[in-house]
């Protein structure tokens, strides 16, 4: 599938160009504005840097015990059932409750597996368009005192079951 | 939640290091993956400064405003009922220009305000013809399954990360997660809408009985 890398190539140089040529057209400081946005970047990834040591310490603990590989044998006939690597299925339930627990998982799956792997692919793509679904709802809700939250669970895990199979065909058929 | 999770992942983990013997390996994973989650995040430095910069741009040139108005008529469809509501569609639009453009940390001040602004509809609402204020609107539901849905473009992170750990092809997921981005938003938003529509006939027949 040369395509797929071909335009996925495209993507980020094309954003770049579109994005700094319309400040160029508009005769902004483009340069100046870049390096503000960079500072706030770096706030950020200082901020969630404690998160990953935490939740890589923790993945750390559970891989290097056997207890991950314990628990793809478990799952392993739900995998076959559903066609998914058994390896990715912690990674999705781990996912709808917190974004960096769920990446700490899949940076286990590309040690033992490869990033360009089936698995490196799958864990890769949902994690691009999957979100946490748990705590996106209580963040909000919660910001409103909303207790009943009617069918937006469902619907969050519609997108999210919809997201998975398509990530997993998508997957599948890049090898 | 995440204070349940962390501490059950790491018991449970030397619990059954305890029975399979593998302490020692415990013992090393915890300092290698310690020091292996600050290498990650100074690669990320890189990036994610990189990507935050370019979208400041973005941000200052005025260009993200533009893609805002751009969104309003799919935003009219999404919530025909709120649609004069300008304070409110505005900080939806924003919130979903910043999900797209993948500041995720960016959209959930104005996600947050967009929450309190819906649920004041919702509250005058209820004060006229009779709901619950603790109970989700419907409006309120779909913006929540739209956020759920992940609308990002360019996962930038992940991009980041499978170049740390050592990808040929870091970028190559961008298309394959714009579709699977794009399936799983249409089937939230099918659903979503098929329930508002259903709730606004039941709505309006109850009007006409009465």
């Amino acid at each position: 599938m040369k395509w797929i890398s071909l335009v996925s190539g495209f993507m980020i140089p094309l954003t770049l160009f579109y994005i700094i040529g319309y400040g160029v057209i508009n005769r902004e400081k483009v340069y100046d504005m870049f390096i503000e946005g960079v500072k706030e970047g770096f706030k950020i990834v200082i901020n969630i840097t404690p998160t990953l040591v935490g939740l890589m310490v923790a993945v750390g603990v559970i891989r290097t015990s056997g207890a991950l590989d314990l628990l793809a044998e478990i799952l392993h006939p739900l995998g076959k059932c559903l066609r998914i690597p058994a390896e990715v299925i912690p990674v999705i339930l781990i996912r709808l409750f917190s974004t960096s627990a769920a990446n700490s998982l899949v940076f286990d799956l590309f040690k033992e597996f490869g990033t360009d792997s089936t698995i490196g692919l799958i864990a890769s793509i949902v994690m691009s368009c999957t979100e946490s679904i748990f705590y996106i709802m209580s963040v909000y809700f919660l910001s409103v005192k909303v207790k009943k939250t009617r069918w937006t669970l469902t619907g969050g895990l519609i997108a999210t079951v919809a997201g998975v199979a398509a990530s997993v065909i998508i997957a599948m058929r890049m090898q | 939640m995440l204070n349940y999770i962390w501490a059950f992942m790491i018991m449970i983990g030397i619990m059954v290091a305890a029975f399979t013997g593998k302490m020692d390996g415990v013992s090393s994973g915890i300092l290698d993956a310690a020091k292996e989650a600050v290498n990650l995040c100074i690669v990320m430095l890189g990036v994610v400064g990189m990507w935050t910069g370019v979208m400041k741009i973005a941000e200052q040139t005025g260009l993200v405003r533009q893609l805002t108005k751009l969104l309003m008529p799919v935003l009219r469809f999404l919530f025909p009922n709120i649609a004069q509501e300008e304070r409110v569609m505005g900080y939806i639009a924003a919130n979903m220009i910043a999900n797209l453009l993948g500041l995720g940390w960016a959209s959930t001040p104005t996600g947050l305000k967009a929450m309190k602004e819906l649920h004041e509809i919702h509250k005058k609402r209820c004060a006229v013809s009779g709901g619950d204020p603790e109970a989700a609107s419907d409006e309120m539901c779909m913006f929540m399954v739209i956020n759920i849905s992940s609308l990002q473009i360019i996962p930038i992170n992940m991009i980041a990360y499978r170049s740390q750990y050592g990808s040929v092809h870091p970028a190559i997921i961008i298309l394959p997660g714009l579709i699977a981005t794009a399936v799983s938003t249409v089937a939230g938003v099918l659903y979503s809408v098929w329930k508002c529509r259903r709730n606004d006939r039941k709505k309006l027949e109850k009007g006409n009985k009465a």
